[in-house]
């Protein structure tokens, strides 16, 4: 993989065309996480503070497997951990490596208003870019999954790169070279996907997992990360993953059809008044002294 | 502070006093750089303007407290004035008469007060809008701070705060207009405060007959 997989094809605030765009051949990359095969060991969220160089911050014991919370402007990568117990009474320990879904079509960069702030290359790979980021939070209300985070220091918005300048390298992101269960792939999204329906093909005819599956949620053009897992009916249960993510309506309403009426408004409501000038003029033409001059002496 | 509706030498009318010009001094510069701000962030088509301004991350760092400081101003105005912005029956049929005031037939209006029926509904307008940009303006300040499970608030406010400010915007220009173009005279008394005999016979009959007939009572 070259630079040109670094092409930009779609930009946050953008008025003009994107360079990028419908250049090069299809070629999407995406980022594989079999839940199944997750023992929680934290290897990735130690990789990805590695790679990009992250400050070290606390973290929040709470009686679970689970590093804190839920991820920090300076934390992208974390393993939600859910003690779930079945119909029949036994335990299952779900984990899933929580990061940014890296969407087709980005809520986040459909909120952004600052030119070039957020960006999606050719390759698929949503990123920020601090130095256009202005510190509006619209992207944070623009994403379905928690990502974005806020730093209040910098008042800029930081999340998961997919190793952005890895995947340029030709380099797998991070966290997946980390990963010692190989619970982790990294690859074209066609390759990654055939893979995770194979293994939830294997869960449900072997391992008497019936409800097996692939979340790969349409809702916003598919995602750049996809994951097996053993419910695909119950996504909820791995640390809150939406059934159906998708933008939130009001974006949509506030990105599409208020725009346009609004913009629609705007300048008919400027051409209606300078019409209206031209065909009225002012209220006062005929009376000399009822403007400012009026009586003074 | 001197009561308006009052005769002041040379045959002139004090219409506004200066707590309100001052008032409506401070709204304005808040507003406009509120509104030129706002657009910034509306549309990347004029984005340019924020980047005039010092930068957007200026603009994001100044938009809310400029909001506080018009939405203070908003209800200093609310103090001066809601009393005198009440519905009347002749705002009523104001309305009714619409069409002649803006073909620019004054003749055939009711006789307005110190305020007309459009002034009012301006009044009003920015009122409910500013209460809407202030409530919802706050969550956009702070969006790191909403919760994830409160995120519907979010949701909410960037539909309620482009909407409500597209309503000031007609208003707004609206109130340009008429300030600027259609009435000779008006800028002049929101700057000076007073208004010639003619003005006040011509746009404000019935405040005009208060203040000569001698029943007016002084306005706070």
């Amino acid at each position: 993989m070259s630079q040109e997989a670094l092409r930009i094809q779609k930009i946050s605030g953008h008025a003009g065309t994107v360079p990028g765009e419908g250049t090069q051949r299809e070629f999407t990359v995406c980022k594989l996480i079999d839940t199944t095969t997750c023992i929680g060991c934290k290897a990735c969220e130690v990789a990805c503070m590695e790679w990009n160089d992250l400050p070290f911050g606390e973290t929040v014991f709470d009686n679970t497997y689970q590093t804190m919370p839920e991820t920090r402007w300076n934390y992208w990568n974390l393993i939600l951990f859910n003690e779930h117990e079945r119909e029949d009474g036994t335990l299952m320990w779900l984990m899933r490596k929580n990061q940014c879904m890296h969407c087709a079509e980005p809520g986040c960069l459909a909120a952004c208003p600052s030119d070039g702030a957020i960006i999606q290359y050719a390759n698929g790979i949503v990123d920020f870019q601090q130095e256009h980021c202005i510190g509006c939070g619209y992207c944070i209300t623009g994403c379905p999954f928690n990502i974005p985070k806020f730093n209040p220091e910098t008042k800029r918005v930081f999340k998961c790169t997919l190793c952005a300048d890895r995947v340029g390298e030709g380099l797998e992101p991070a966290c997946i070279k980390a990963c010692p269960t190989g619970c982790l792939h990294f690859g074209s999204k066609d390759d990654m996907k055939f893979l995770a329906e194979g293994r939830a093909k294997q869960l449900r005819d072997h391992y008497n997992f019936p409800n097996a599956g692939v979340y790969d949620p349409q809702g916003v053009g598919g995602t750049g990360v996809i994951y097996v897992l053993h419910d695909a009916n119950q996504p909820e249960l791995y640390g809150g993953l939406p059934k159906d993510p998708h933008v939130p309506w009001t974006v949509k309403l506030w990105k599409g059809p208020l725009k346009w009426l609004g913009n629609v408004a705007m300048i008919g409501g400027l051409i209606g008044l300078f019409v209206h000038y031209l065909s009225f003029g002012p209220k006062d033409r005929d009376e000399e002294d009822v403007s400012a001059g009026g009586k003074k002496p | 502070m001197s009561p308006t509706g009052q005769s002041v030498p040379r045959g002139r009318i004090l219409r506004y006093t200066l707590h309100e010009r001052l008032n409506h001094w401070v709204a304005a510069v808040s507003y406009v750089y509120l509104l030129l701000t706002g657009l910034a962030f509306w549309s990347p088509w004029l984005f340019w303007i924020a980047v005039i301004l010092g930068g957007a991350p200026v603009s994001r760092m100044l938009h809310p407290w400029a909001g506080l400081v018009f939405f203070g101003s908003v209800l200093y105005m609310y103090k001066l004035w809601a009393a005198q912005m009440r519905n009347t029956a002749a705002d009523r049929a104001w309305w009714k008469a619409v069409r002649y005031y803006s073909t620019n037939q004054d003749d055939k209006m009711p006789p307005a007060g110190r305020y007309n029926a459009g002034q009012k509904f301006l009044f009003w307008g920015f009122f409910w809008s500013a209460l809407f940009l202030l409530l919802s303006g706050v969550v956009l300040w702070f969006p790191e701070y909403i919760s994830w499970n409160l995120r519907f608030l979010r949701y909410l406010a960037v539909l309620i705060h482009p909407a409500a400010a597209l309503l000031t915007i007609g208003l707004f220009m609206i109130h340009l207009y008429m300030g600027l173009f259609a009435e000779h005279g008006a800028l002049d008394s929101v700057i000076h405060g007073d208004v010639s005999e003619t003005f006040a016979k011509r746009y404000h009959p019935a405040w005009y007959k208060e203040i000569v007939g001698g029943t007016s009572t002084p306005r706070k």
